[in-house]
């Protein structure tokens, strides 16, 4: 066998097994929730039989029901109300002469994606509670909406952010060249250029907001239950593989979110 | 006047050719008189399509500014083919950008026909660019590509498709038309370009380096082509380019720059014979530079003296007074070998020789040392004498071969 020319890890000694272990542990434990979900039996540990028995149950269940209206009616709007801040702030970010504080601005906006997120959790507990002692105001489910909306304008800004950097700024200069006035050329040529971006950004949101957990579960009050935390309380009960088909349905939904958003952003790097 | 101007520009094949001032759709009315959309129509048609005054442009702040512009000033005449030459950070493409409107001078004026456009933005010009990347919008079809401008104006949707069938025809891609810009060759994007930039009917088309990504025979054909296109829309052209045979093969006239100052400006054969300063004899061509000391001279021509005392008088540029040690400059192909070394102006012996085909070089190591003088000798099918390296050899000039130049 010829001498390689350049290091290649996959010719070191042990890679293959610590790959195939790496995958293992990874995706095991998911594939164990999926195939119970499947289980005859009413016990998520011992195995009886094919069924899909529970999905029907899960149809079937009012509280699902409502964890899921709950759930959609928080992430959508949360998606678009994100989505629309995050491309506002991206091309003031991008398409500006460089101003003092535009790193700081940056780091602002970031700053979510660092703090712990039950640092997060707890500010915004508080920060509802304060404005619900000081002024009497509770949005109710738009306390939720309104803090899934800030955490995830940074998820939706990052794709969109690195479309404006990518674009040809020429193209824009060739608008102007072509009789286009600022507002034109931005209609006609940045924004639709911008779509994949912002497409791509949506869709991030939108997982990051349909499966938060920490951040819900302190803010979430009476008749707030998502599908999350109708999980959490199912599981502190004895399980059944209800909670296996559930949570499979969730795992389906945040796949199909992720393919679309990785097939957008495939289309766009052509 | 008004009339002979608009006459002048019209190009047999683009009818209604008044396309600023019209306003036959009767649906978008102009702003104010004298615009359409908001773009100026320049009332006085003068002699000079473009006028650049005393124009400087300084980039950067404190001790980092750059002065991308020098004072420069120069005038482009209505229906000309006109170039800006010179190397990479010479300040040519800045003043293409100014021209454009993407940048704003730091100080003097752009006249377009008289009226000042230095302030306005690029959307208020009458004034298209075929840019380097050809940034066409990856988004449209090439027929949408060559409407937007139209569009924009807000052309009638007919007259917007009349004219784009117009120019996909002039450019010889009317069967592409519904392609998406990705789908076409880089000669083809080329074309849509400058139908693209062409559709307005401008009164300048700027071109910035617009052939440098095609490859030698496809940039052989744009270079006619473009020509060409000059001649059949009558508009005037600012072309910019580093590559000095394209710029000598193209233009009415040239303007070469250097460090953000405009060194020469005059046509092919100016340029190329009369250069006005060593930089410019330099970068256009090649350039034999010879040392002498100046003896006397007299009306505008010198009596120079070489190291081996034979003498020659060279011409010298308006406005330079040349004396003591001078650089003659003289080109390879005004310059002839002679077998026998006593009858050539100066003398040496053959270096090297260098067949190219159409023409062969001859390296002389000249008698006074310096660097090799290159003879170029134009091959025939009949060549009577052949020379052979080592041999002792003369140089003989044409008449009005060398000239002083300024350093």
């Amino acid at each position: 066998m010829a001498e390689p020319r350049v290091m290649d890890i996959k010719d070191q000694p042990g890679f293959r097994t610590i790959a195939i272990i790496c995958l293992l542990v990874l995706y095991v434990p998911v594939l164990i929730l999926m195939i119970f979900s499947l289980n005859s039996g009413s016990l998520v540990t011992h195995w009886e039989g094919v069924t899909l028995g529970w999905y029907g149950t899960a149809f079937l269940n009012e509280e699902f029901h409502a964890a899921a209206r709950n759930t959609l009616i928080i992430s959508v709007t949360a998606t678009i109300v994100s989505t629309i801040c995050a491309t506002l702030a991206a091309i003031g970010m991008t398409r500006v002469k460089p101003w003092r504080g535009l790193a700081a601005a940056f780091m602002v906006i970031n700053l979510p994606l660092m703090v712990p997120e039950i640092i997060t959790a707890v500010a915004t507990l508080s920060f509802f509670a304060l404005i619900a002692g000081v002024f009497g105001l509770n949005f109710g489910i738009g306390n939720l909406i309104l803090a899934h909306t800030v955490f995830c304008i940074p998820f939706a800004y990052m794709p969109i952010r690195a479309r404006l950097e990518d674009m040809d700024l020429t193209l824009e200069y060739a608008a102007a060249d072509l009789y286009a006035t600022p507002w034109s050329a931005f209609r006609r040529i940045t924004l639709p250029l911008l779509v994949p971006g912002i497409m791509s950004g949506a869709a991030l949101a939108f997982i990051v907001s349909f499966d938060d957990f920490t951040i819900t579960q302190l803010v979430a009050g009476p008749g707030q239950t998502t599908l999350p935390l109708y999980i959490w309380n199912q599981i502190r009960r004895p399980m059944t593989p209800e909670i296996n088909a559930i949570s499979t349905i969730l795992l389906m939904v945040s796949i199909l979110f992720v393919s679309v958003s990785f097939l957008i952003a495939r289309r766009r790097a052509k | 006047m008004g009339i002979a101007f608009e006459n002048q520009l019209a190009a047999p094949q683009l009818p209604s050719r008044p396309a600023y001032g019209d306003n036959q759709t009767g649906t978008h009315l102009p702003e104010r008189a004298g615009s359409l959309n908001g773009v100026i129509v320049p009332e006085q048609p003068g002699k000079n399509a473009i006028e650049v005054r005393g124009v400087r442009k300084v980039f950067g702040t404190g001790e980092n500014q750059v002065a991308a512009l020098d004072t420069v000033s120069v005038s482009i005449r209505e229906n000309e083919f006109f170039t800006l030459l010179g190397p990479s950070g010479c300040g040519k493409t800045t003043l293409l950008r100014l021209i454009a409107g993407f940048d704003f001078p730091t100080a003097g004026e752009i006249l377009l026909h008289g009226q000042d456009i230095a302030p306005l933005p690029p959307f208020k010009r009458p004034v298209n660019t075929v840019f380097q990347s050809y940034a066409l919008f990856p988004h449209m079809t090439v027929a949408q590509n060559i409407g937007f401008g139209l569009e924009m104006l807000g052309k009638a949707r007919a007259e917007i498709e009349a004219r784009v069938a117009q120019m996909l025809k002039l450019v010889k891609m009317e069967a592409l038309k519904a392609r998406r810009t990705s789908e076409i060759s880089g000669g083809q994007q080329q074309r849509v370009a400058l139908a693209r930039a062409l559709a307005p009917q401008p009164k300048v088309l700027l071109l910035d380096e617009p052939l440098s990504a095609l490859d030698y025979k496809l940039r052989k054909e744009m270079q006619i082509e473009l020509k060409r296109l000059q001649h059949e829309t009558g508009i005037t052209f600012i072309f910019v380019t580093h590559d000095q045979e394209e710029a000598l093969t193209m233009s009415d006239r040239i303007a070469v720059m250097s460090a953000g100052k405009i060194l020469q400006v005059g046509t092919p054969r100016d340029i190329y014979d009369r250069p006005a300063e060593r930089f410019v004899a330099d970068f256009i061509g090649e350039t034999n530079f010879l040392p002498g000391t100046v003896v006397s001279k007299q009306a505008g021509v010198a009596t120079v003296k070489f190291a081996s005392s034979a003498t020659i008088s060279a011409g010298y540029p308006e406005g330079f007074d040349p004396t003591g040690e001078v650089t003659l400059v003289v080109r390879p192909e005004h310059a002839d070998l002679v077998p026998d070394p006593a009858k050539g102006t100066i003398a040496g012996t053959l270096a090297n020789i260098v067949y190219f085909g159409t023409d062969t070089h001859y390296h002389v190591k000249l008698d006074g040392g310096g660097e090799n003088f290159i003879v170029r000798h134009q091959n025939s099918r009949s060549s009577p004498v052949t020379y052979a390296t080592g041999a002792k050899v003369g140089i003989q000039f044409e008449e009005d071969a060398a000239r002083v130049l300024k350093d």
